[in-house]
């Protein structure tokens, strides 16, 4: 029994057993970030690229940092358990990438004034606590203009995951997009309440698809609209990721996240003693947002697409520029001027055109 | 070689007792060679997700208050479980308590409400929870429909009620149109037990409940005519226990108990109404409930372990990396062998001779 005992204590401290407890020497210097994800790493859309942006920063800081994280972390009281116990395991920067980790990461953050927290899509900070988020209807205007050029029957299927200001946000840039080319576009979205449901989201697809849509947009985080309309030979966008492997000849382009740039600014500001709360809310401009390739289209159509993107890049043209009516009418933004981020952050009505009503409204 | 169960009479409780610690073994041993064939040493595999989580002040008020959800709603189904009444809906009683109870809290916000606050809405949470219980009861005793398909159909009216309430009505004015209520005032709120850590007044209703329910299953009439008409309907019947009354009996507890720990959580650990308020304690409950053999005491000791191989696989995924299915892998393997090995203990495995039907 005791010849066993010494023999778990030496694999144990050879393998660095106590390390949560005892920090060794070597370990002190690097810096612990972690990244708690709210879908699996392999959802191949949001936590997917968020964990591409936790390796870009392994990539580029390489021995600098030590970076860990936790999938599939419910949004609620568990969350609040699995930030806890990352504070608690030494990391100094902690990213909370769901919106529903807002309250969690606050709590945690109170009780752990020396680390860092960073949270994606929330809007409320702290000293210790930065939000962060990307502009993603910038490339939602332009996949309404290229979904406007494309469709036969002038009818976009749109798959929304939350009735959340971002999700409205953003099935309304898409419109105004579409409205700019054929003023008589019209949507159908079907809400599957989640964020990661690709059995939801396929069927959603092709019930949207029955009902004659015939270009596919979604904002959940799976590829399996994708896959529904390359079986149905629609065009469909991808999101958060390139989905082309899934659609080669359906994607006509997707809007991808790239939170690498941000992940490696944020992690070298916290080693060069830098880091300060902040708010950021980056765009196409900023690399955040990138658009895939232009595959499956015309070229006009391609370089329509371009052409905006370009617009957007240098400033000259704003998703959300005037005039915009809301569907009773009234006159939100007047010609010339462009609504505000905090009004675009909070958004809950929809573009006249719309013919739908906002949920819960 | 065709085998078949057969029924074992004259178990010793010996056997009886041994049969979890078997499936324990077994699980330590396909664990071993799980985290063998990734690379993993299984020694600190299992320090980690069974010891660690032990070994501190805060991670056992965090085990404490993962458990007493499941321990909650499993006793009110060992009610349901024991009279042959499948209630497969608890999550949605758990949501319908959840959102009565916080309607006072909402209601009351920002007044100069007392006290009184707290304990109504625990009253109301059960109220709410046993309302959304009856419904099947009452569809099964009226119309004869299967309380298991209407129960679970239930939870989806449940929650999309809640989600329809904190995106609409409900909603913080101040909060940015995201889906979500205000935060509680402090009179709304679960009292914390300790200092530091998130340990809240709910795990005393919790162990109340263990005790009552130990004391009205097992030593009470009510508790033998639920007993008696789970194994023996016909001589329920013929002694006079109304069949109909215990459908809504049970119903009615097992959907309080659900209620209740639904305002509890949502007073406790969130503090605020949100679509999402439950990480499916009301499925996993069922678990609990049957791991602990439909006791209220074995349903304590469940719900602390499966507590712990929840915050053990966090812990694994954080220190060790393991992906989040391994975690889920471990966990199953562990329900697998404690059923089995129930099953085993319970039953012979005979080889049937001949071939007779042919």
């Amino acid at each position: 029994m005791r010849k066993i005992l010494s023999m778990a204590v030496a694999i144990a401290s050879g393998l660095g057993l106590a390390g949560a407890g005892l920090p060794a020497a070597q370990a002190a210097e690097k810096l612990k970030a972690a990244w708690v994800y709210v879908g699996p790493v392999g959802d191949f859309g949001w936590s997917y690229q968020h964990d591409q942006g936790r390796k870009a920063v392994e990539k580029a800081l390489g021995d600098k940092v030590e970076t860990t994280f936790v999938e599939n972390v419910a949004e609620g009281p568990d969350a609040e358990r699995v930030i806890e116990q990352l504070a608690r395991a030494g990391n100094k920067l902690i990213f909370t990438t769901s919106f529903g980790f807002m309250e969690p990461t606050l709590k945690v953050a109170k009780r752990h004034p020396n680390v860092m927290f960073e949270h994606a899509t929330g809007f409320k900070r702290a000293k210790n606590v930065s939000t962060y988020n990307a502009k993603f209807h910038e490339g939602r205007y332009i996949i309404g203009q290229i979904a406007a050029k494309m469709s036969k029957t002038g009818t976009i299927g749109y798959i929304a995951s939350f009735p959340i200001p971002e999700v409205i946000a953003g099935i309304n840039a898409m419109m105004l997009g579409a409205q700019s080319v054929n003023p008589d576009m019209k949507i159908k979205i079907v809400w599957v309440n989640s964020w990661f449901d690709p059995a939801k989201e396929s069927d959603a697809a092709k019930a949207l698809i029955d009902q004659g849509a015939d270009v596919i947009a979604q904002h959940t985080d799976s590829p399996a609209a994708m896959q529904a309309a390359e079986g149905r030979d629609v065009v469909a966008f991808g999101q958060s990721s390139d989905m082309i492997k899934f659609g080669p000849d359906s994607q006509l382009t997707a809007i991808v996240d790239d939170w690498s740039p941000y992940y490696i600014e944020r992690t070298q500001a916290v080693l060069d003693g830098t880091w300060t709360s902040s708010d950021v809310w980056g765009g196409i401009k900023d690399g955040e947002v990138v658009m895939a390739p232009y595959t499956n289209m015309p070229d006009d159509v391609k370089k329509m697409a371009e052409t905006t993107q370009a617009a957007i890049v240098a400033g000259t043209l704003h998703p959300f520029k005037g005039p915009i009516s809301k569907q009773d009418g009234t006159l939100v933004v007047k010609e010339g001027e462009a609504l505000a981020d905090k009004d675009i952050l909070s958004m809950n009505w929809y573009v006249k055109g719309i013919d739908d009503k906002v949920p819960g409204q | 070689m065709p085998l078949r169960l057969e029924r074992q009479e004259n178990i010793s409780p010996l056997r009886h007792a041994m049969a979890p610690v078997v499936a324990a073994l077994v699980t330590l041993v396909v664990g071993a060679v799980m985290f063998v064939v990734l690379g993993h040493d299984p020694l600190r595999a299992f320090t980690i997700y069974f010891i660690e989580p032990l070994g501190d002040a805060y991670m056992l008020q965090e085990l404490v208050v993962k458990a007493s959800p499941l321990l909650l709603i499993g006793i009110g189904l060992a009610f349901c479980y024991r009279a042959n009444r499948w209630n497969i809906g608890a999550e949605g009683q758990y949501v319908a308590g959840a959102v009565l109870g916080s309607w006072l809290a909402l209601a009351t916000q920002g007044t100069e409400a007392g006290p009184w606050v707290l304990p109504a809405m625990l009253v109301l949470g059960a109220i709410g929870g046993a309302l959304w219980g009856l419904i099947p009861a009452f569809l099964r005793v009226r119309f004869g429909a299967s309380e298991i398909l209407t129960s679970l159909m239930l939870v989806y009216v449940a929650q999309l009620g809640l989600d329809y309430l904190v995106r609409g009505p409900w909603r913080d004015p101040q909060g940015f149109n995201f889906p979500q209520s205000v935060t509680f005032d402090d009179v709304a709120l679960m009292p914390l037990l300790m200092g530091e850590g998130r340990l809240h007044g709910g795990i005393i209703i919790a162990l109340l409940a263990v005790v009552a329910a130990t004391f009205v299953l097992g030593r009470t009439l009510i508790g033998f005519s639920i007993e008696l008409a789970g194994s023996a309907p016909r001589a329920a019947a013929f002694a006079g226990f109304d069949e109909k009354r215990v459908t809504y009996g049970v119903f009615a507890v097992s959907g309080a108990l659900a209620g209740v720990a639904g305002i509890i959580e949502v007073a406790g650990p969130i503090g605020q109404l949100q679509p999402t308020i439950s990480p499916g304690y009301g499925f996993t409950a069922i678990i609990a409930a049957m791991l602990g053999r439909l006791h209220p005491v074995g349903i304590l000791v469940a719900s602390l372990v499966l507590a712990l191989t929840y915050i053990g696989g966090e812990a694994a995924q954080i220190t060790m990396r393991l992906p989040f299915d391994v975690t889920r892998v471990f966990q199953g393997t562990l329900l697998i062998a404690i059923l089995a090995a129930d099953i085993l203990v319970r039953y012979r495995i005979r080889r049937v001779e001949g071939t007779t039907h042919a």
